[in-house]
C-alpha cells in the first residue's frame, strides 16, 4: 500500500481563509491516532474561491481535492477517504472520478504554476524531485551565448506587461563589458487586483531562483536581487528559506555545481511605492534612494544598478526559463500564438465565480477565460466589462469578449496585457466610478517628478469627481480626452504614460454612462451616491418609524402609522433607511 | 534626545560600509521605535553621514515609513480593485464609526488602533478584505466589524 499524503494549501490566501486551523487540527489528530499519514504544506493551487483547500492522495480513490474545508470537518473527511469512501460535500477535484471543478482545471495549461499547490515550497528536495535545477545543470554545460540563442528562439516575451522579447533584452546585457553585471527579479507586484507573483514566490520559489541563475550565467552576471513587496511577508520568508537551501546545495554561491560560475542572490524588500515597479525607479530604490524613474536611455543593460549593466525581468518571466531550457524552444513555441508563444498566468478576481490564479495558453479568448476557466459571473448577474492590466490598463466590454489573449490583440482594444490582473465587473459596476478608482490610485502613486503626471492626473480626477457628483459639464469629456493625451505624452515613465488608460477605455466603450452622469445627472448603476435621491413611497410606508430611528442625521419625519417623509436637504445618503425598511417603501433613484 | 540607542547602534554597525543601506536601515529602525521621527532621522544622519534631507526624502517617499506614532494594532483596509467593486468602503465606514475617528484622524485617542488604506493585499478572492496586524479577515460585512475589533486590546 502506498503512503497516504495529506496536503494543506498554506499560501496567504489559504491562511486568510482559515487553512492554518485545518492544518493544526490534522496535526494534532495525526499525532494522537498514529495513522500512517504524511501531512504536508503546499502553496496555492489557484482556486482561491475554494480555500481552505486540502488534498488527499495515495489511497485507492487516487488524488482527491477538497474545498472550503472547516477544521471540524477535516477529520471526518480524512477518515472517509481512508476507508475508500469518496467525500462528497467538499469535493472539487479528483484524478480518477468526476468532480465539479475538473473542467475548470482541464481548460488550463500549467508550465509556470506546475508546482504551485503540489510541492512543499520550503523543501528544496521536493523541487529537485520535479526536475528542479536540472535546467541549470544543462545551461551550465552550454556556452553562455547558446543559452541566449535558445531563449531568443523560444520567443518568450516579458510577462511584466510590456511584452519585450526576453532573449533580446538578455542579448543587450550580454553585449555590455563586464566584469560586474547584475540581474534583478522584479517582484514589486503593486497592481491592485493582481497576485500572480505572490502565489509563485510563495508556492515555488526555487523556480524563480533557477531562472535567475540561468539568466545570470548567460549574461555574465555574478550578483542578483529579488525586489519584493514588503506586503508579501510569506513570499519573502519562503524566498529566504529557498536561498539558504540553494546555498547549502551549491546551486548558489561560489563555483556553482563545480563550474567557474559564481552567483550571489539578495532579497530587497520594497517599502510601499507602486512606481518602484518601473525598472529605473526599482534600481534607485535598491540603491537606497527615492524610487523615482529616470530617463532611458541609458537603458539598464548599459547603465543600471550602481551604473553597472543590469537585466531586469519579472517573476513570471524568470519562472518560464527553466521549462524552456529543459523542453526546448520548439516545445514552447508549440503553445500559444506565433507572436506570443507560451502561457500566461492571470489573477482572476471580481464578480466571477472561480476567482483565483489561472494559467492558460496564449491565444485563448477572454470569453473562454471568464466562462470556461472562471465558471461565469457570480450570482447569475450580467457581464459588463473585464479590467486588464490594473491602473495602467483598460476595460474590455462584452462586444470584444472574443478578443484573444496575446500582447498585440489586447493592446488593440486599448487595454494592456499587464502583469496579469483580470477583474471582472458585472451590471452593478459603475464605469465612471471604476475610472475614478484607478485614477485615484495612480494620482496617489505618482512620484511627482513629471508635471503632467503629478498635476494632470489631479485635474482629471477633479473632473471625474465632479461628474460623479452630478456637477459635470458636457465639455468635461473633451477636457478629459485632452488631458489624457497630454499626460501620456508628457510623462517620463510607464506609470504616467498609461495613467489615463482606464479613463480612455471607459470613455471609448461606456460613453453612455458618462453622458448619463453628466446630462441626466443619474448613475445608471446607483453606485455614485451623490446622484441618488431617497424618497419614501407613501403607499407602501406603514409608518413603523424604524427608518427614522436608524437615520443618523434624523432627517426622516412622520407620525407613527402615517407615511414618513425624507428631507432631501439633510439626507446624507447613507442607505440605512433603505436597508432597514421591511416594506420596500424606501425608493432610491 | 533619542533614548535606548544600543540596538540602533548595533543596527548601524551591521550596515556600516555597505551600499544602498538607507531603506533597510529605516525599516529596521522603525521596527525598533515604531515610527521615524525627527530625532531618529537626525541621529541616523549623524551616525551614517547620510544627509538628513536625504533621509527625510526617503522616509516621506515610501508609504511604509511612519512619521507619527502608530496605534498598538494597525488595521489595513485593502483598496484593491476586487475589494473596491465588492464595496470595501462600507467596511471602512463601519470601522471609522466603531473607532470614532474624526476626519483627518487615523489613530484612536487611546492608541489602540491605527487605520490605514493599502493598495492591495493580494487576497482578491476573499474581497472585501482587511488585515489587522498580521491577520487577514476576508468576505467581510459591516456587521462583522464589532466582533473582530473585540479581539484586540
Amino acid at each position: 500500500m502506498r503512503a497516504i499524503t495529506v496536503k494543506v494549501g498554506l499560501a496567504s490566501c489559504g491562511i486568510a481563509a482559515g487553512a492554518d486551523a485545518v492544518y493544526r487540527r490534522l496535526e494534532s489528530y495525526l499525532i494522537e491516532s498514529s495513522k500512517m499519514v504524511q501531512l504536508k504544506r503546499t502553496g496555492c493551487i489557484g482556486m482561491c474561491f475554494e480555500e481552505p483547500i486540502v488534498e488527499f492522495d495515495g489511497g485507492d480513490l487516487g488524488k482527491v481535492t477538497l474545498g472550503k474545508v472547516e477544521p471540524k470537518q477535516i477529520i471526518h473527511l480524512l477518515e472517509e477517504y481512508l476507508s475508500d469512501r469518496m467525500p462528497k460535500t467538499n469535493l472539487i477535484l479528483a484524478d480518477q472520478h468526476d468532480a465539479k471543478h475538473n473542467p475548470l482545471m482541464a481548460s488550463q495549461m500549467r508550465i509556470v504554476l506546475k508546482n504551485c499547490g503540489v510541492i512543499d515550497p520550503q523543501s528544496i528536495e521536493e523541487y529537485e524531485e520535479t526536475g528542479g535545477y536540472q535546467a541549470l545543470k544543462q545551461a551550465l554545460s552550454m556556452r553562455p551565448y547558446a543559452v541566449i540563442d535558445l531563449v531568443k528562439a523560444s520567443g518568450l516575451r516579458g510577462r511584466g506587461g510590456a511584452g519585450f522579447p526576453t532573449g533580446l533584452k538578455w542579448d543587450f546585457a550580454f553585449e555590455q563589458p563586464g566584469p560586474k553585471k547584475y540581474v534583478i527579479c522584479n517582484a514589486d507586484e503593486g497592481d491592485p487586483g493582481a497576485f500572480m507573483d505572490r502565489s509563485l514566490l510563495e508556492g515555488d520559489p526555487h523556480k524563480i531562483i533557477e531562472g535567475m541563475l540561468i539568466g545570470a550565467y548567460a549574461m555574465g552576471a555574478d550578483e542578483g536581487y529579488i525586489y519584493c513587496r514588503a506586503e508579501y511577508p510569506l513570499a519573502i520568508k519562503h524566498l529566504r528559506i529557498a536561498i539558504q537551501a540553494a546555498i547549502e546545495k551549491n546551486y548558489l554561491g561560489p563555483n556553482i555545481m563545480g563550474t567557474d560560475f559564481s552567483f550571489t542572490l539578495h532579497i530587497k524588500e520594497g517599502a510601499g511605492a507602486f512606481v518602484c515597479g518601473e525598472e529605473t525607479a526599482l534600481m534607485h530604490s535598491i540603491e537606497g534612494l527615492r524610487g523615482m524613474p529616470t530617463l532611458r536611455p541609458p537603458y539598464p543593460a548599459e547603465s543600471g544598478l550602481w551604473g553597472k549593466p543590469t537585466n531586469i525581468n519579472n517573476v513570471e518571466t524568470w519562472a518560464n526559463v527553466p521549462w524552456i531550457i529543459l523542453n526546448g524552444p520548439q516545445a514552447f513555441r508549440a503553445i500559444g500564438t506565433q507572436q506570443s508563444p507560451g502561457t500566461k498566468v492571470f489573477a482572476l478576481a471580481g464578480k466571477v465565480v472561480g476567482s483565483g490564479l489561472i494559467e492558460v495558453p496564449m491565444g485563448i479568448s477572454i470569453r473562454d477565460i471568464i466562462y470556461k476557466v472562471g465558471g461565469g459571473i457570480k450570482n447569475g448577474k450580467k457581464f459588463k466589462a473585464i479590467q486588464l492590466g490594473g491602473p495602467s490598463g483598460g476595460c474590455i466590454p462584452e462586444e470584444l469578449l472574443d478578443t484573444t489573449v496575446d500582447y498585440d490583440s489586447i493592446n488593440a482594444t486599448g487595454a494592456i496585457m499587464g502583469s496579469g490582473g483580470m477583474v471582472v465587473m458585472d451590471e452593478d459596476t459603475c464605469m465612471v466610478d471604476v475610472a475614478k478608482y484607478f485614477l485615484h490610485f495612480t494620482q496617489n502613486e505618482s512620484c511627482g517628478k513629471c508635471t503632467f503626471c503629478r498635476i494632470g492626473t489631479r485635474r482629471m480626477l477633479e473632473i471625474l469627481d465632479r461628474i460623479s457628483q452630478g456637477k459635470g459639464e458636457t465639455e468635461d469629456i473633451q477636457r478629459l480626452q485632452e488631458l489624457a493625451q497630454n499626460i501620456n505624452q508628457g510623462s517620463l515613465c510607464g506609470l504616467g504614460q498609461s495613467a489615463p488608460n482606464p479613463v480612455i477605455t471607459t470613455l471609448r466603450y461606456f460613453r453612455d454612462e458618462y453622458e448619463a452622469h453628466i446630462v441626466e445627472k443619474k448613475c445608471p448603476t446607483q453606485v455614485c451616491v451623490d446622484l441618488l435621491t431617497y424618497t419614501i413611497d407613501k403607499d407602501k410606508c406603514m409608518g413603523c418609524h424604524v427608518c427614522a430611528l436608524r437615520c443618523p442625521v434624523k432627517c426622516i419625519s412622520g407620525k407613527r402609522k402615517q407615511p414618513h417623509v425624507i428631507d432631501p436637504a439633510m439626507c446624507i445618503k447613507c442607505d440605512s433607511c433603505y436597508k432597514s425598511c421591511r416594506f420596500d417603501a424606501v425608493v432610491k433613484a | 534626545m533619542l533614548e535606548n540607542t544600543d540596538k540602533l547602534d548595533a543596527l548601524i554597525q551591521k550596515y556600516q560600509g555597505q551600499e544602498g543601506i538607507l531603506i533597510p536601515l529605516l525599516q529596521e529602525a522603525q521596527e525598533l521605535y515604531g515610527h521615524i521621527n525627527k530625532e531618529l532621522m537626525l541621529y541616523l544622519s549623524a551616525k551614517t553621514e547620510i544627509p538628513a534631507a536625504e533621509i527625510f526624502g526617503v522616509a516621506t517617499f515610501y508609504s511604509m515609513f511612519k512619521l507619527k506614532a502608530q496605534g498598538r494594532h494597525v488595521i489595513k483596509i485593502c483598496k484593491g480593485t476586487a475589494c473596491h467593486v465588492s464595496d470595501v468602503d462600507s467596511i471602512k465606514f463601519a470601522l471609522i464609526e466603531q473607532l470614532k475617528l474624526r476626519p483627518g484622524e487615523d489613530t484612536t485617542s487611546d492608541m489602540r488602533f491605527t487605520l490605514v488604506e493599502v493598495a492591495c493585499l493580494g487576497c482578491c478572492s476573499l474581497a472585501p478584505v482587511i488585515m489587522i496586524d498580521d491577520k487577514t479577515y476576508g468576505k467581510l460585512a459591516p456587521e462583522d466589524i464589532v466582533g473582530i475589533l473585540a479581539n484586540y486590546s
